[in-house]
């Protein structure tokens, strides 16, 4: 998987360079060299255009993943459309005028994914106003601090899901991985008076230390026991959420003196993660966190030992072991760090976004939602923060899109569901848009193993 | 193709002989070229085509469903109906019972086929293309996963189809199975033909078209000169997955400098032997010592992990490299250091260092002629034979005090077959004591300076090179005579 560079075809460069004396080498070694290239003729005469012409109509991973945006940007469309009263009363009278209805179809179409770009990504008017100084520049930025809010949890839980992947485990825990973020972030904000700099990262280790024992816990009754993991970690997400934090967060001392409802106190000032863009956005130093930790994700996979062990571990267990990589040690370390990443991602809601305090539902569905951002990132860390980028701005822009077009939020989930289904699925994508076949695997192949796995 | 005829195609491995039988069976489309039928062009776009035809495949690796029965097997795909839509499940038996009647293959028509050996898999198989009415039977490899006495009962069942009026095309490249059965012979290589020969021609002769350059059989080697005891297993018990004792009390001493084969057919123990020493299998009872000092002691106690086994100086050459021995996805780079991965220089401290696994894997795919077209292509899209190369590479790169070698050249063509040999020979001059599982007698007795017998987990007898082949061939199969038992205690 790692095999990135491909060199051209042919053999190695010095055919005569083996063991002297065997008699093999010298005899072979012509057809050695013109084994491989015979296989590609013409290969040398391709041009730079046109290898990127042909990457581009071929169904290769880039141009699936882009295709399935696509695509489901149209299904989002034709359900924006259906959805909207305008077109809903013209379609009464649809034979009569039909042009009415494609009017007003269009019309709702275009305010929704209008507002969906400038709620993520940027306002033109915002930014003529800001030109003209009659808006502080501040308020350009808005839209994108908005995607990198959403976005920051999302890679943090999404790497969590990515890194099991790659050591053949479908860590399904993120979920409450990050609630014991949450919670361990939490907990160490608001316990101490915490001098600056030292609060933030002191809560973030506490962050750290609860998301990954978490994880752990689910490594260790693998490795131990031999349950497996998709198990242990969906009943562990029940016991994190509702069950322990609910307990936790009305308890004396936890609970915010005057609140009745289930909610922690409010992590110290000084513990709370530093805003990126000054105090009027939200944008903090969770998003150069979780981009740090894809770099460090990235790293461990491609170029430390460990992440050979879990990659080996991850394709192929047998040849692993008999290697002489431990198979237990490598579920520990893998769910270990996965729960660290998990954790990670909860403990920058708490730490980063108003009220700063622990919940039930602080964490929302960012670890099930990091299932679908590993899955769109194809288990790799790179891809991973993209997509988890690309659907912090769905969820960032889905709330512009309610307020300006009454569009349902619920139809930036439907848009991020069918991506993940349309990547899924790459024969489809290449049937619609003729593409021309190339091995592209189908998205979770290689990715989770079943429950022989 | 004339009917009642036997005609064998020859080949190294990836010289396309698979590939031909493949577009022979629809299973892919040529690109160029037309299939002719009793004299009719014909183009298949499926099996079914194929089948329709009168050609059928039994293919290297089965195509059965375990669960199912012999009869139930035999019909899917081609299931005959009653009335109201019931499973016409007699009538398969029937069939299943006419063919085996009418070829001589024996078969339990109800037994589930999860519990028939392999031999008797490959007959439904047969029986599966034969209740199909084909006239074309082709067998590819056929004989790679059979015992020897299966491989004379197939040997048997092709003369009857054969007397019967049907033809078989048998791909293989094992050149004592050509010359005992074949009627013509076809040699491939490289996706063209480049000769025919007679059955009678040599096999010399025959390895020579294969390969395209002469080749030697046989294995030069000078007298072993052993030295200290490197491995020593005694009164060694293991279990295997289900708990079964299938090393049972057994004694074993590889010197330094020597070869000790150890032959048996599959499934005798070797496997579960061969993973105690390794450490990947507990020991129930008995001792394994490499170089004096205790891998698993009377206690129970296993010292080290494997890794640290092989780091002690044990090569490991596992049986089934696609499952044990190598990881597909992996490129050919990061398969030869998967076991050295940690160590200098490929590893200081947590980082891999890849400047050092490139240039070790070209130094190692010149020196193995790894046919490849780049240290970064993954592992799992070679031809086997190269595969096992990249395996063999990598364990026999750095210095060793102990190699073991389970079936070395397992599914390997003639040339890389004699090159592997040369290696091992080497390894042995060199000082290293070497064990060597082998199914392949041939293997044995090319290369082992002492056999021992292994026969339902226990060792018959430890022979010297010379013993006749028979006896061997008797060991094999738990027959001990009372000359084997003197010999015992050598």
């Amino acid at each position: 998987m790692s095999s990135d560079e491909e060199r051209p075809g042919g053999g190695p460069a010095d055919p005569d360079g083996g063991a002297p004396g065997t008699g093999t080498e010298t005899a072979t070694a012509p057809a050695k060299r013109s084994g491989p290239r015979a296989a590609v003729p013409g290969d040398a005469k391709r041009t730079r255009t046109g290898i990127v012409i042909d990457a581009l109509t071929t169904a290769n991973t880039f141009t699936v993943t882009v295709l399935a945006i696509v695509l489901a940007l149209a299904v989002g469309a034709v359900v924006i459309a259906l959805s909207d009263q305008a077109v809903l009363d013209s379609m009464k009278y649809f034979f009569a005028r039909p042009g009415d209805t494609f009017a007003a179809a269009g019309h709702a179409i275009g305010t929704a994914y209008a507002a969906l770009f400038t709620g993520s990504i940027v306002d033109p008017e915002t930014l003529n106003e800001a030109w003209w100084g009659m808006t502080s520049w501040s308020s350009v930025l808005s839209p994108i601090s908005e995607t990198l809010t959403y976005a920051a949890p999302l890679i943090g839980t999404g790497l969590a899901v990515a890194l099991a992947f790659r050591a053949g485990m479908f860590n399904i825990g993120a979920q409450g991985q990050a609630m014991m973020g949450a919670i361990g972030a939490g907990l160490v904000g608001f316990m101490v008076p915490w001098p600056p700099v030292i609060g933030v990262i002191a809560a973030l280790l506490g962050g750290l230390v609860g998301g990954g024992l978490w994880g752990l816990l689910a490594g260790w009754l693998k490795a131990k026991f031999g349950a497996h993991e998709v198990i242990t970690t969906i009943m562990l997400n029940y016991i994190a959420a509702p069950s322990f934090v609910t307990w936790l967060v009305t308890q004396h001392g936890v609970q915010q003196p005057g609140r009745n409802d289930p909610i922690s106190k409010a992590v110290e000032p000084n513990a709370q993660l530093p805003h990126l863009f000054g105090s009027g956005l939200r944008a903090n130093l969770a998003i150069i966190l979780v981009v740090g930790a894809a770099l460090v994700v990235s790293w461990l996979l491609r170029r430390s030992t460990l992440g050979f062990e879990f990659r080996a571990v991850g394709s192929n267990p047998n040849a692993a072991r008999t290697a002489g990589i431990s198979l237990n040690r490598t579920y520990l370390l893998v769910m270990l760090f996965a729960g660290v990443l998990a954790g990670l991602g909860g403990a920058s809601i708490v730490l980063g976004n108003t009220p700063n305090a622990i919940t039930p539902s602080v964490v929302g569905s960012i670890g099930f939602d990091g299932i679908t951002v590993a899955l769109l990132g194809r288990g790799r860390p790179v891809g991973t923060v993209l997509a988890g980028l690309l659907f912090g701005a769905l969820q960032a822009g889905a709330g512009q899109m309610q307020v300006t077009s009454q569009v349902p939020i619920e139809v930036s989930t439907i848009i991020q569901s069918l991506i993940v289904i349309f990547v899924a699925a790459p024969a489809l994508v290449r049937a619609i848009f003729r593409l021309r076949a190339q091995r592209v695997g189908a998205l979770g192949q290689n990715l989770a193993k079943g429950w022989n796995g | 193709m004339e009917p009642g005829e036997i005609h064998a195609l020859l080949g190294e491995n990836g010289a396309g002989k698979s590939t031909l039988m493949n577009v022979l069976y629809g299973l892919l489309t040529p690109d160029e070229g037309e299939i002719l039928v009793d004299d009719v062009p014909q183009r298949f776009g499926s099996p079914r085509d194929a089948i329709g035809a009168g050609i059928g495949m039994v293919h290297q690796h089965f195509m059965l469903v375990p669960v199912f029965t012999v009869a139930e097997n035999v019909m899917l795909g081609a299931e005959h109906t009653t009335g109201i839509g019931w499973l016409n499940r007699r009538k398969a038996r029937r069939d299943v019972a006419e063919v085996s009647e009418r070829y001589g293959l024996r078969v339990d028509p109800d037994a589930l086929v999860e519990d028939l050996p392999v031999g008797i898999q490959q007959r439904v198989e047969i029986i599966k293309a034969l209740v199909r009415e084909v006239d074309l039977l082709i067998l590819d490899e056929p004989t790679a996963v059979l015992t020897p006495q299966e491989i004379d009962d197939l040997l048997d069942v092709m003369r009857s189809l054969k007397d019967a009026g049907k033809s078989i095309v048998f791909i293989t490249h094992k050149l004592k199975e050509v010359k005992a059965i074949a009627d013509r012979i076809t040699v491939i290589r490289r996706g063209q033909v480049v000769g025919a020969a007679q059955p009678d021609a040599s096999e010399d002769e025959l390895a020579a078209l294969m390969v395209g350059r002469s080749v030697k059989l046989t294995v030069d080697k000078l007298p072993a000169s052993p030295g200290d005891p490197v491995l020593d297993v005694a009164g060694l018990a293991v279990v295997d997955d289900r708990g079964q004792r299938v090393v049972d009390d057994i004694d074993l001493e590889v010197r330094h400098g020597e070869i000790l084969g150890v032959a048996g057919v599959e499934g005798n123990g070797q496997t579960e032997l061969i993973e105690a020493i390794m450490g990947l299998r507990p020991a129930i009872g008995g001792t394994v010592r490499l170089n004096g000092r205790a891998i698993h002691d009377t206690l129970g106690h296993q010292y080290g992990t494997t890794s640290d086994i092989l780091a002690r100086g044990v090569g490991y050459v596992p049986a089934d490299r696609g499952h044990d021995g190598l990881v597909a996805d992996f490129s050919v780079a990061e398969n030869l250091v998967l076991d050295t991965y940690r160590r200098p220089p490929y590893g200081k401290g947590l980082s891999l260092r890849p400047t050092a696994i490139r240039e070790s894997a070209r130094e190692r795919i010149d020196e193995f002629d790894v046919r490849t077209s780049s240290y970064t292509t993954a592992v799992g899209t070679l031809s086997g034979g190269n595969q096992q190369k990249v395996v063999v590479a990598r364990e026999m790169s750095r210095p060793l005090e102990l190699l073991i070698a389970a079936q070395p050249t397992r599914g390997v063509d003639v040339g890389s077959t004699e090159f592997i040999h040369g290696r091992i020979v080497a390894e042995r001059d060199r000082g290293t004591g070497v064990l060597l599982v082998s199914s392949e007698l041939d293997e044995i007795l090319a290369l082992a300076d002492r056999i021992a017998v292994m026969y339902r987990g226990k060792v018959l007898a430890v022979v010297g090179p010379d013993t006749p082949r028979e006896r061997i061939g008797l060991l094999m199969a738990g027959v001990t005579g009372e000359s084997a038992a003197e010999e015992t205690d050598e």
